[in-house]
């Protein structure tokens, strides 16, 4: 039996440009994958249905970036989070409503997050070719709760 | 399974530079003569080559490097297989060619590996190596490889509730261990000493990692020559056996939420190691791990066995990775001051352990009478493979 993929990169993506973070939830341990993968990474079950995730959640650790990849110079500093979302998954991003100069394990860790009103995308360069990073690739871009 | 004993019989290793002038087939070719010239034998003897390389797509633009390594040494018409698994792609493809010998398919393996990763400049490598984390998920968001160790050590400090400036003492602890022993090896990179202070004022790369937490991108190879038990007799009388091995892999770095800052894959990966060795943590006399960042060291040791989670930093606090100490760490350098020429550094970490065990490394970093030796690693956000080895004499 043919096995497609429930909710691929450029789903996701082209989600995430209109600001809803998708995921999946697991119909056999209830449990949430997010980003999207071909099984449930709590219980590898391929019985699994797209959700809009809540996009919010808390820091669990940081690094502000002096140091970006070739073409990404512009960008630097830049602030990225790894969130915990409050249905489990962590889920790597951005955070921009604080000076990434001012970011301190005081200041960011623990601290409560959503998704804020516009994800930033990434363009892409001459590694990204394929269509479903067509557009750039949406990020997970928070703001404090 | 019924697996024969395999040993090291001879280990080639290039200097280790910053921007050198020789291409990944000559620094293989050098690498491999010596180490088949040590192991009293010809390349026509060789059965088959296994070579690890990452990057030579984007530094030279040669893909498919092995093929043309067998070809430089003379014996084009051997299965020359490439390994990429990142940082990581030497100790798999010893791994692999341990296996295939203790098998009983092959007698005879080269196998190591070779890169040029200083050739690309900083902004091109720290493209390419952020390629070893997730392309579409995560590096978006900017991730770069410093920056997943960079999130582990603020991690690592809210998880066991130490103080960031402690662990940032203890990090810097690392890197200057790290210079003093790599000031003596005469095929490393970086040969300057080093303080805390340098370590904690030198520029911000990715909070909190500065310069000197890092290592840099290094040019090099280094290879070893496997043998059965039966074939290595005969060719020397100093084999260096190799009486375990593991390899292990993860998923990108958010899925791992619930080890980190543990590495699953390294728990798993040494497990098989020392369970196929028969040993003990305590066992082992000398470490080459994976000190791509100082913080690394810090969390691979916790998961090696030689210190409990959260308390990684205090062997270097106190000394205990110091030659004499409980347990000896990167006595070459490691890989921030000897150099990390990433598809290189695992045969690199053998080639160490080889030389200490047969008292042939400068006199300032010889270490003590060492039986048993293990090396550590790690490629990208997760493959892992480990090696322990015995000395035969
Ligand atoms: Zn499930």
């Amino acid at each position: 039996m043919e096995v497609k993929y429930k909710l691929t990169f450029k789903g996701w993506n082209n989600s995430l440009k209109k600001n809803k973070l998708l995921g999946l939830k697991c119909r056999d341990c209830g449990k949430f994958t997010c980003p999207p993968k071909m099984t449930c990474q709590e219980c590898g079950s391929i019985n699994l249905e797209v959700v809009e995730m809540s996009g919010e959640g808390k820091i669990v650790t940081y690094t502000v970036s002096y140091v970006p990849g070739e073409g990404r110079y512009v960008e630097a500093p830049i602030l990225i989070v790894m969130v915990e979302l409050d249905e489990g998954p962590w889920i790597m991003g951005n955070l921009t409503d604080i000076d990434p100069n001012r970011a301190s394990i005081e200041s960011l860790i623990g601290k409560r997050v959503k998704l804020g009103p516009h994800s930033k995308v990434y363009p892409g360069d001459a590694y990204s070719t394929g269509e479903e990073a067509q557009g750039g690739e949406a990020r997970p871009t928070f703001i404090f709760a | 399974m019924a697996l024969r004993k395999v040993a090291i019989v001879g280990v080639g290793h290039t200097p280790f530079t910053f921007g050198g002038e020789k291409t990944s087939v000559e620094l293989f070719s050098e690498a491999a003569m010596e180490a088949i010239n040590n192991s009293n034998l010809k390349p026509k003897d060789i059965q088959a080559l296994y070579c690890g390389n990452c990057l030579g797509d984007f530094s030279e633009g040669q893909g498919m490097v092995q093929s043309y390594c067998a070809d430089d040494i003379g014996i084009a018409g051997i299965p020359a297989t490439r390994f990429e698994g990142a940082c990581a792609s030497a100790t798999m493809a010893i791994r692999d060619a341990f296996i295939w010998v203790a098998s009983g398919f092959y007698d005879i393996v080269l196998a190591g590996g070779v890169e040029t990763a200083s050739k690309m400049g900083t902004p091109l490598a720290t493209r390419t190596f952020a390629m070893f984390t997730d392309s579409h998920y995560e590096y978006p968001s900017g991730l770069t490889f410093p920056g997943a160790f960079a999130m582990l050590a603020h991690l690592y400090s809210a998880k066991y509730g130490i103080s960031f400036e402690r662990l940032r003492r203890q990090m810097s602890l690392v890197s200057v261990q790290s210079h003093h022993y790599g000031m003596y090896n005469h095929l490393g990179q970086l040969h300057k000493e080093i303080t805390v202070e340098d370590v904690e004022k030198s520029f911000m790369v990715t909070s909190p990692l500065t310069l000197y937490d890092c290592c840099p991108f290094s040019d090099g190879a280094a290879m070893v020559v496997l043998a059965s038990e039966e074939k290595a007799k005969k060719l020397t009388d100093k084999p260096v056996y190799i009486i375990g091995v593991g390899q292990s892999s993860s998923g990108k770095y958010s899925a791992q939420y619930k080890y980190l800052p543990r590495l699953r894959a390294r728990e798993l990966s040494v497990q098989q190691a020392y369970d196929m060795a028969d040993i003990k943590p305590e066992d082992v006399d000398l470490v080459e791990l994976h000190d791509c960042f100082s913080i690394a060291s810090i969390i691979a040791v916790e998961s090696l066995g030689f210190a409990d989670f959260g308390h990684g930093g205090e062997l270097w606090e106190k000394g205990e990775t110091k030659i004499g100490g409980k347990i000896p760490i990167n006595i070459s350098g490691g890989l921030k001051s000897k150099g990390h020429p990433i598809g290189a550094t695992g045969a690199s970490q053998v080639c160490d352990i080889v030389k200490q065990m047969k008292y042939e490394v400068e006199p300032q970093r010889q270490a003590e009478e060492v039986k048993i030796g293990l090396t550590d690693t790690l490629g990208g956000d997760g493959v892992l493979a480990h090696l322990v080895l015995q000395r035969g004499w």
